[in-house]
């Protein structure tokens, strides 16, 4: 505490508090007035939001409900349900919509799959140089194009392509362009949504959880059943949303590995043009399923958390 | 478990520790423990963060595998046992209570786990809670309950499991005093009636005196003294002991050789110490040595003198305040002053 004896006795005043600039001065008048303040901050992204997202969603809605003219394909502002009509007689709509449904589902079930093995062994088992380097590499893919990935898959599905090339010794051939196709393609893709959030839970998974379980007699298989899968399930939760609604909307992977099959993006893509009230309707198909979704989601509770 | 027919020494030890090491890398953090804890026995170990006491609780329980030594639970060699075969039980020291279970599943998690049938789970969860004075807070979830709360559901869910040793890392560190003190007693009598053997972590003196039988005193990675709170308190063994457990108040050099005739290393507790003035006469089986009070300090029930000794270095007396008061002895810096004690409470500590 005491000073060495060579320097000057300390100086004694008080501190003066920064002059009072403009900036300083508004500052302050916002934080007396929190409306203000909150209104400031959202007028921008709020605006955005009605006009941009809800107002476009809202035409969406109405289009469907119009109809063409069969001729000229001009639209035709006359109120009808022929349109939903024809979605739900036709039955080659609803054979789209179930394939469109199972393929989701299977690429979000596939995704989750591989991601809890590789999200356990970066988040948990790495040491933090190489956790880092995996998660880059987990995220690489996201920097190059879609297309670029896309036709990498057809180059290795097509017919004497690497995947023919590698099964080859083992007698087996790529599976060609298909539904099958289209699930590794949308699985490949859309795995680092899936990944990122589980790396995130386990990673935040505290040790003494697991030292708790097995305090109390759990075995490994005990402990992953009961603390760890319950544990990151909301990440997995928000994993699979992502996967599901991204396979739900695609329509380009289909065109270039899906071959003959279509899915309901490409039933949209190819009516834009010639009947748009008629597409439509058919967008308005995977938004109900989202929404059914994240209904069944919340039902389990694992939104609560997030 | 079979009865092995070799002979086996008479009750063995609850918990035994025979030249365990553990090394993180480089780093020793235990160094060649021997330590036997007996059946029944309220064991502390105490010492500062860094000491190597939590690394030795961890591993008892099986969480740290010793880098050399032998662990014996019962005169069983669990060394190689995965904590998940040991026969005890551990109260964490941020509780790691799981989040998405009741407080009731939480404490019948490891009867679930041994498979014990679903009616007789409920009874002893529901006695477990009560024990732990929680009866109506089954349904809740950790989240919903304080501090206080969760240290408790901690213990339930490790008494519950009726093991032979509760490991108690750190329980109590989280709480304030009041709430501390409490649980101190509480768990000593939750001890004395469940009749198992605890092993308790604690950088806390008081604690450690408050609750335990016997007291291990640990200092980098080694255990400096074990003994009953009184012997440690009164007969610490070394320098380390006599500052680590209560104030350090120790004589050496040319004023130890002034006071005791001898160079050496001497310890007196502060409370042993009569405070008078200096012309007042001393006992023939009292030591005294003169000095003026630097410092003085007001603690509610008690004030501290920090007196500057003449022959060098500084001792620290307690005086209870029956007729002072605090302000009243602040006047007295300053004043020359003589220190009295007993001969038998001085301490010669070896070096």
């Amino acid at each position: 505490m005491t000073a060495p004896a060579a320097t000057r006795a300390p100086d004694r005043t008080p501190d003066r508090l920064p002059a009072r600039t403009p900036v300083r001065r508004l500052a302050g008048a916002l934080h007396r007035r929190p409306g203000l303040r909150l209104a400031a901050l959202l007028a921008a992204p709020m605006t955005w939001l009605v006009l941009a997202y809800l107002g476009s969603l809202t035409v969406l809605l109405l289009s469907a409900f119009w109809t063409t003219n069969e001729f000229t394909s001009n639209i035709e502002y006359r109120w009808t349900a022929d349109n939903f009509r024809s979605l739900l007689t036709d039955p080659q709509y609803r054979t789209v919509a179930l394939r469109t449904l199972g393929i989701a589902a299977s690429v979000t079930v596939i995704d989750a799959v591989i991601a809890l093995p590789m999200a356990f062994y970066i988040g948990r088992v790495a040491r933090p140089g190489s956790r880092r380097l995996l998660l880059v590499a987990v995220l690489t893919p996201l920097w190059a194009g879609y297309l670029v990935k896309a036709y990498a898959w057809w180059v290795m599905l097509s017919h004497g392509g690497v995947l023919d090339w590698v099964t080859a010794p083992f007698g087996g051939h790529s599976p060609g362009f298909g539904v099958p196709a289209v699930v590794m393609v949308l699985g490949y893709l859309w795995l680092p949504y899936m990944v990122l959030p589980l790396c995130t839970a386990f990673e935040q998974l505290p040790d003494s959880l697991l030292a708790a379980a097995a305090d109390l007699g759990a075995g490994p298989w005990r402990t992953l059943r009961t603390v760890v899968l319950p544990m990151v399930r909301p990440a997995l939760i928000a994993g699979s949303i992502f996967t599901f609604s991204l396979s739900l909307g695609d329509y380009l992977a289909v065109q270039i590995v899906g071959g003959t099959t279509s899915m309901l993006g490409n039933v949209i893509a190819s009516n834009v043009t010639l009947n748009l009230p008629l597409a439509a309707a058919v967008s308005c198909v995977p938004v109900l399923l989202i929404i059914g979704y994240l209904l069944a989601v919340r039902r389990t509770g694992a939104l609560d958390s997030l | 478990m079979t009865r092995s027919p070799s002979p086996r020494p008479p009750t063995p030890g609850a918990v035994a520790l025979s030249g365990v090491s553990k090394a993180f890398g480089a780093v020793r953090a235990v160094d060649g423990i021997d330590l036997e804890v007996r059946p029944g026995e309220f064991f502390s170990m105490l010492g500062p963060s860094g000491s190597g006491k939590t690394t030795v609780l961890r591993m008892i329980a099986g969480f740290e595998a010793p880098s050399a030594g032998r662990v014996l639970l019962g005169g069983i060699d669990v060394t190689r046992l995965a904590a998940f075969d040991r026969d005890v039980n551990t109260v964490f020291q941020d509780y790691a209570l799981f989040p998405h279970l009741s407080v009731r599943q939480n404490i019948e998690y490891g009867l679930k786990v041994k498979r014990v049938p679903r009616a007789e789970r409920a009874e002893r969860a529901a006695e477990a809670l009560a024990t732990v004075r929680l009866h109506s807070f089954g349904d809740r979830r950790p989240a919903e309950l304080s501090g206080g709360q969760r240290q408790r559901v901690a213990l339930a869910r490790a008494l519950v499991n009726r093991p032979s040793v509760l490991l108690l890392d750190e329980p109590l560190g989280a709480l304030d005093l009041k709430l501390r003190q409490e649980m101190q007693l509480e768990l000593k009598q939750i001890q004395r009636e469940a009749g198992i053997t605890f092993v308790l972590v604690t950088h806390d003196q008081d604690e450690a005196l408050t609750m335990s039988d016997r007291i291990a005193v640990f200092n980098a990675g080694r255990i400096e003294q074990v003994g009953t709170p009184a012997e440690v308190y009164e007969r610490p063994a070394t320098a380390f002991v006599a500052g680590f457990v209560g104030t350090s108040n120790l004589l050496q050099g040319p004023c130890a050789v002034q006071v005791f005739g001898e160079s050496g290393t001497y310890s007196v507790r502060p409370e042993k110490i009569r405070v008078a003035h200096p012309d007042d006469p001393t006992g023939p089986d009292e030591h005294a040595v003169t000095g003026t009070i630097g410092e003085v300090v007001y603690a509610g029930a008690q004030t501290r003198f920090l007196v500057d000794l003449e022959a060098g270095g500084q001792l620290v007396a307690v005086r209870q305040n029956f007729e002072e008061s605090g302000a009243d002895a602040a006047r007295h810096r300053g004043s020359a002053v003589l220190l009295a004690w007993q001969r038998q409470h001085t301490v010669r500590i070896n070096p």
